[in-house]
């Protein structure tokens, strides 16, 4: 071994022993959704381009992330650098200062091409907080073959009256046949996304620009005397416990004729292995009133930084390359167009390998459009969010108020009396949060 | 009899043991009731020490308290009927000699092995969908329209789903203890021409009542914290909302740590004012 390989050897030593002093861990929290998982998978190529960064990951189930990432955040814990988080919190937190404000995000991130709607939804005062992974809003999905048959026709953008109607012809009930199939399963995730929604193209609100609680106007009341008119005459028995999944799976089965969620269910009912009616669906946009706002919501699992981490620069090199175009590109490269999170840049919507996989992404791309969380009602509101409240104090709200038009839709109070009793318990919760 | 020394002894070596389960008991407990005396809103921003009596004020008066409680108390009570009554007539059953004695006593006990969610989750799915459940199915065969269990009849579809547990334990417990009758005493009775009924009133239930007390004991324990069944099914709505889902809403859902709190040490005095009424009753069964 002569003298010149040794000092390369001991370079090479010294060189390896600095770089690892230098990388940097970073710990990431996300769902266990799918497209998440996938983003795990593909991260060797983050670690490929950036050798400095090593990331750690904690998967967790939907309802224990956002009970660990909220405990984290409040206490000030610094368990994680890059958190998963809904629309729901961003402006919550981004107004408290808990989140690091995504700018700089280098100079081929794009931030112009993200959805407005998404960047709306994210943004507190104009400074995004967080970054969309991926997006979704609600619309109409409908069995075709059940439209024709009842002699009907689905129009692009429909009304509530069009929807009702559409729903008494295609009830049959000696046959399981459903016209329409909704929530009404208790939460602030659950029916209320649904209602707060519709009530947004019915004119109503959560409250007034005082916070004074809007329970008690006649917009409500016409929201939900209409909800329980459809359910109650054309909406499967039992809907009063029926969520997400408990639809899905019955309009998968054929038993619905229309169903209003949200637009990431389109790839579920349109999948032959899983949906026996899987060639014979359409797809519409959520209904109105023609009062302004569509009965549909806005979501997005973003990625932001807590204020309290020590990496802040490499996590947000992290979110640059997850929420990028170049990820996207990457997703399709490796698992097809098909499979590629959508509803965050408007390029995807745009690319007609995109448009050809997925046949309803227009629908979604449109739909995610019509919706405004900065301005979601027909009257001012003080609060920011299409099917929620952006104050910490909604959770709670939502899914009391939730339980009590739930028990309305399964008999056991009117709609008078579900609308007092929510209007009484709102009032004292605000007053108790200060309002 | 143990001496002077011996029982010194004994107590420094019980010590680490006693010291060790206090703290995993206290700990808990004395910040929950610290939590319990501020306004403690972490999303808020907000954590003001000492604010009196005003959770618990406001814990009380909300119009759900005394709702939960009595569903509480209703649900509790109800399962107990269930299973102490249903344990007693399988416990007979089973004591019967029969065919495939041991298969039907593994199908007895195997709810007990069904996790909590699990078991309410095949329930809501299975059995009590309105549309796709079995019992559904039964009652369209009939004739009948299906009963939308889980809304109409929401108490009692999840005193059924818990019951449903429970049973396998009540029957186990009452089992060995009619196991352990004498049988000479029943086959006297039968000599001198008691019918069953009387047999069963005046030799077989007296023997039966300390493994009564027992069930019913353990199962008030567990009973009074019932969650899983609740969260799975109803989400606390239709009027099944009990104390401990009130808590958990307090607490998770609207992030109110301080009013949880305040309702957990409630619930805490609550269920000791329960056990130690029970504790009497199965004091006193267990001395005669």
């Amino acid at each position: 071994m002569n003298q010149t390989f040794r000092a390369l050897m001991g370079a090479t030593a010294l060189t390896a022993l600095s770089t690892a002093a230098q990388a940097e861990t970073i710990t990431i929290a996300t769902v266990n959704n799918g497209q998440m998982i996938q983003m795990q998978r593909l991260a060797e190529d983050f670690t490929a381009k950036h050798p400095d960064i090593e990331l750690e990951w904690v998967t967790l189930e939907e309802n224990v992330l956002r009970q660990r990432v909220t405990q984290d955040i409040a206490t000030k814990g610094g368990q994680f650098d890059v958190m998963t988080i809904g629309t729901y919190e961003v402006p919550i937190w981004g107004a408290q200062d808990w989140l690091t404000p995504l700018d700089n995000m280098g100079a081929d991130y794009d931030v112009d091409d993200i959805l407005p709607a998404m960047r709306g939804g994210l943004s507190v005062d104009g400074t995004l907080y967080a970054a969309p992974f991926y997006g979704e809003s609600s619309m109409v999905m409908y069995r075709t073959d059940l439209m024709e048959a009842a002699g009907m026709e689905m129009p692009e953008a429909p009304s509530w009256e069009f929807i009702r109607d559409a729903a008494a012809a295609m009830t049959d009930r000696d046959a399981e046949q459903y016209g329409i199939c909704l929530r009404g399963k208790a939460g602030w995730g659950e029916n209320m996304a649904f209602l707060s929604a519709m009530a947004n193209s019915f004119g109503a609100r959560w409250f007034d620009e005082d916070w004074q609680a809007q329970f008690d106007t006649e917009e409500w009341n016409t929201t939900l005397s209409f909800y329980m008119d459809l359910m109650t005459n054309y909406g499967p028995p039992g809907a009063s416990t029926n969520g997400f999944n408990e639809n899905l799976s019955l309009f998968q089965q054929g038993k619905c004729g229309m169903w209003i969620d949200a637009t990431v269910a389109a790839s579920f009912v349109t999948n032959p292995d899983d949906s026996t009616v899987a060639d014979q669906v359409g797809f519409a946009l959520a209904p109105d009133n023609g009062l302004g706002p569509r009965g549909n919501w806005l979501w997005a699992w973003s990625l932001a930084v807590p204020a309290g981490s020590d990496a802040t620069d490499a996590a947000k090199t992290f979110i640059a390359w997850a929420t990028s175009k170049e990820y996207l590109a990457l997703v399709a490269e490796k698992e097809g167009w098909a499979n590629v999170p959508p509803g965050t840049r408007t390029s995807l919507y745009e690319n007609p390998e995109y448009l050809e996989a997925a046949p309803f992404a227009q629908m979604t791309l449109q739909s995610i459009n019509a919706a405004d969380p900065t301005q979601p009602t027909v009257d001012p509101v003080p609060y920011t969010g299409v099917q929620f409240v952006a104050i910490p104090e909604f959770a709670g709200i939502g899914t009391q108020v939730g339980q009590e038009f739930s028990a309305a839709l399964a008999g056991q109070q009117s709609v008078d009396e579900a609308l007092e009793k929510a209007q009484d318990l709102t009032t004292d919760e605000m007053e108790a949060a200060g309002y | 009899m143990a001496t002077q020394h011996s029982r010194s002894a004994a107590r420094l070596m019980m010590a680490p043991a006693v010291i060790l389960l206090l703290g995993w008991m206290l700990v808990p407990l004395v910040m929950t009731l610290y939590f319990s005396f501020m306004d403690y809103r972490p999303l808020r921003g907000v954590a003001e020490c000492c604010v009196g009596f005003k959770n618990y004020e406001r814990f009380i008066t909300s119009s759900s308290f005394m709702d939960s409680v009595l569903v509480t108390l209703i649900m509790v009570g109800g399962i107990l009927a269930i299973t102490v009554i249903g344990g007693i007539l399988l416990a007979l059953l089973l004591d019967q000699p029969m065919w495939g004695q041991g298969i039907v006593r593994i199908l007895v006990i195997a709810p007990f092995f069904v996790m909590p969610t699990v078991s309410a989750l095949v329930w809501k799915n299975m059995f009590m969908d309105p549309v796709n459940g079995v019992l559904a199915h039964v009652w369209r065969f009939f004739g009948a329209v299906p009963h939308d269990w889980l809304s109409q009849s929401s108490l009692f579809s999840i005193i059924l789903i818990v019951s449903w547990q429970w049973l396998p334990f009540a029957t186990l417990i009452l089992l060995t203890a009619i196991q352990s009758l004498d049988s000479e005493q029943l086959e006297a009775s039968e000599m001198d021409g008691a019918k069953f009924l009387s047999r069963f009133w005046y030799i077989i239930l007296p023997h039966l009542s300390r493994a009564i007390t027992v069930v019913i004991l353990i199962q008030t324990i567990f009973l009074l914290s019932i969650f899983a069944e609740i969260f799975v099914t109803t989400q606390g709505s239709f009027g099944t909302r009990t104390l401990t889902y009130l808590i958990y809403q307090r607490v998770l859902e609207s992030q109110n740590v301080g009013l949880g709190s305040a309702g957990g040490i409630l619930a805490v005095i609550l269920a000791n004012i329960i056990a130690i009424f029970l504790m009497r009753i199965v004091g006193k069964n267990l001395d005669t």
